[in-house]
């Protein structure tokens, strides 16, 4: 690994306002619903032997991590598609978060998601390549990459990002905005859409997770197949109640390596089935509630935010 | 600051995978697989069987279970020979109980040390597959080739000859590889080997020395990963296998026979107070419709190709 690169002494991001969770502009989802949901299926392609960055190491063992990287790609042969198939029956359509090169390795997979009506973004090239370090041209080289991979290969233009597996400069969002993109699934500091501060244009900030990715469920927080669906339906139970007075998002991002696991998918199934009876939730992509918080609610949130309380 | 030019390229950026060992498949595309008897689930229960030495090896890498205080761990020296000595005999008794033939991955120090133990599996009518020599014997990139295939060899000759039968099966240590791995498992007669975790059912890997079947041994749904990793109860575990066995089962009714692959570990499920959730288990699923208790040779040649 050698030594990393020296990164600048920075306290606070500047990514966006201290709003409290008091008062708010009172955001209103389509059909009076209190509670957008959406999810969001990482379909991604890990590579088996990939370049090493300076910041971080791809595997944790030396290459080939066989239980690493045949666990991942237990998605694409096994677990998208039975994942797919549950969502679909329960009237849920995702919103990808792409390793945009999984369009040449398993272009069935994103031909699969797109037949159904999923919305793309992108999530890197791989999950196995890192945007720290990268100069400004390089991370503005994989925006690019991705906008042109994922519109040849689905019609789509992408509008939104998560960073590969996490990984950001102090660019990135000013990149995101000056390119195109609205929004971002990068930031964990809310549960409704809100402005990110960026150099020109504007960037929605959209609730994703970490919380109650299945990820931290089953890798972090070591939860049963069950507890994490009891999870999801407590993190829903109460963003709709909260979302009478403001209405909130919850995403529930997945990996289809772990949710789609036999003993998992069940109890996940029962999940989807209660939010789809519930009534209250508006069942969505993320781009739909982008463009809903652009067009309605954006302006009155940055008013907010330019304004202080203390006035 | 910037990165070399080569992170943003990209030489395997191609049409299936990054690598020529097996292609891409859907595993819902392929042909309904018909299981013996018209069985949807095969439920293929591999035991692992491990002598750990007290003092380990952390060369490729030290193996999941051994030795952890410094010298002499008799704490987990100990705790481990106890799953040989008793908590084995409780699998046992348990399998038999339901009448289950399973594959038991055995360590060739176990065949040398413990020859009763070989006899008593064989007795039972249960597979033998080569799990390394000991579990010092572990395997990543990096080990020789020539030592890699002499641990091989020397793991399936110790069987062959406490046994008669020349093991078909084959699990590293911890599922670990190098890149030879499977070309060296092919070239010394392996049938299979369970250590890719990628599918529901068992597809061959191609080899300059010949094709091999990988078994998908799901690192899942061990009671190492559920019990010991995860920290959750026995219980937990048996619920788990249960709600994994009925989606397996309705899905096998459209779109073919699935695996349900089990690794236990005898100082993990077969101590007191978790073996009779285990046998619970084992009665539970032999009391299904649909459930084919099968050896992981007997799970291969029933799988098309």
């Amino acid at each position: 690994m050698g030594t990393a690169p020296q990164n600048p002494v920075v306290n606070d991001p500047g990514l966006y306002d201290f709003r409290p969770y008091r008062d708010r502009h009172p955001i209103r989802w389509p059909g009076d619903k209190p509670i957008a949901v959406w999810i969001s299926p990482n379909l991604e392609f890990y590579e088996i032997d990939p370049p090493a960055n300076p910041f971080r190491k791809s595997w944790t063992k030396p290459h080939p991590d066989v239980v690493g990287y045949s666990h991942r790609d237990y998605a694409n042969r096994v677990g998208h598609w039975r994942m797919a198939e549950v969502m679909e029956r329960h009237g849920f359509k995702g919103t990808v978060s792409l390793s945009v090169a999984l369009c040449q390795h398993h272009p069935e997979v994103v031909e699969n998601a797109n037949a159904l009506g999923w919305e793309f973004f992108s999530h890197g090239i791989y999950n196995t390549r890192y945007t720290y370090g990268m100069d400004e041209a390089q991370e503005r080289a994989i925006m690019e990459d991705s906008i042109r991979t994922v519109q040849e290969a689905t019609g789509q233009r992408i509008r939104g990002w998560l960073a590969p597996a996490l990984t950001h400069t102090t660019r990135t969002m000013d990149l995101l905005a000056e390119m195109g993109f609205t929004y971002t699934c990068d930031l964990y500091h809310d549960d409704q859409p809100g402005p990110v501060h960026v150099a020109r244009g504007r960037l929605v900030s959209m609730p994703y997770s970490l919380e109650v990715n299945d990820h931290y469920g089953f890798a972090v927080y070591n939860m049963s197949p069950r507890e994490y669906a009891d999870t999801l339906i407590r993190q829903y139970e109460r963003l709709a109640r909260e979302g009478e007075a403001s209405g909130t998002v919850m995403c529930i991002p997945l990996h289809s390596y772990l949710i789609g696991q036999p003993h998992r998918i069940g109890p996940f199934e029962e999940v989807l089935r209660h939010i789809a009876a519930d009534g209250r939730a508006w069942i969505t992509r993320a781009g739909d509630i982008a463009e809903h918080f652009l067009a309605h609610d954006y302006d009155a949130v940055a008013a907010e935010t330019a304004h202080p309380a203390a006035e | 600051m910037s990165l070399d030019p080569s992170y943003l390229e990209y030489p395997r950026r191609r049409r299936g995978m990054d690598h020529d060992l097996y292609p891409w498949s859907n595993l819902f595309d392929r042909p309904a697989v018909s299981w013996p008897g018209g069985k949807g689930v095969a439920v293929c229960v591999v035991v692992s069987l491990e002598w750990f030495p007290l003092t380990p090896a952390d060369k490729p890498f030290r193996a999941p279970g051994h030795m952890q205080t410094p010298f002499p761990d008799y704490r987990h020296y100990t705790s481990r020979d106890y799953g040989t000595r008793i908590g084995f005999y409780r699998l046992l008794d348990a399998f038999a109980a339901v009448g289950a033939k399973v594959s038991v991955a055995v360590n060739a120090a176990i065949a040398q040390r413990y020859p009763a133990v070989i006899s008593e599996i064989i007795a039972a009518g249960h597979e033998i597959i080569a799990h390394s020599t000991d579990m010092n014997g572990t395997i990543a990139a990096g080990l020789e080739e020539e030592a890699e295939r002499a641990l091989i060899g020397t793991a399936l000759d110790v069987l062959e000859q406490a046994t008669g039968t020349r093991p078909a099966g084959w699990l590293s240590i911890a599922r670990s590889q190098s890149w030879n791995t499977p070309r060296l498992l092919a070239e010394a007669g392996v049938r299979y080997m369970c250590d890719w975790v990628n599918d529901d059912l068992p597809y061959a890997m191609r080899t300059p020395a010949g094709d091999i079947m990988n078994v998908p041994l799901s690192h899942e749904l061990s009671d190492r990963q559920i019990v010991n990793v995860l920290q959750q109860s026995a219980d937990s575990y048996v619920r788990q296998i249960q709600d994994a066995y009925t989606w397996l089962d309705r899905e096998s009714r459209t779109y073919g026979g699935r695996l349900l692959p089990l690794q236990v570990t005898p100082y993990i499920l077969g101590l007191p107070y978790r073996i009779d959730a285990f046998d619970g288990l084992l009665r539970w699923l032999k009391d299904r419709d649909n459930s084919w208790f099968a050896t992981g040779s007997e799970v291969v040649g029933a799988t098309p190709r």
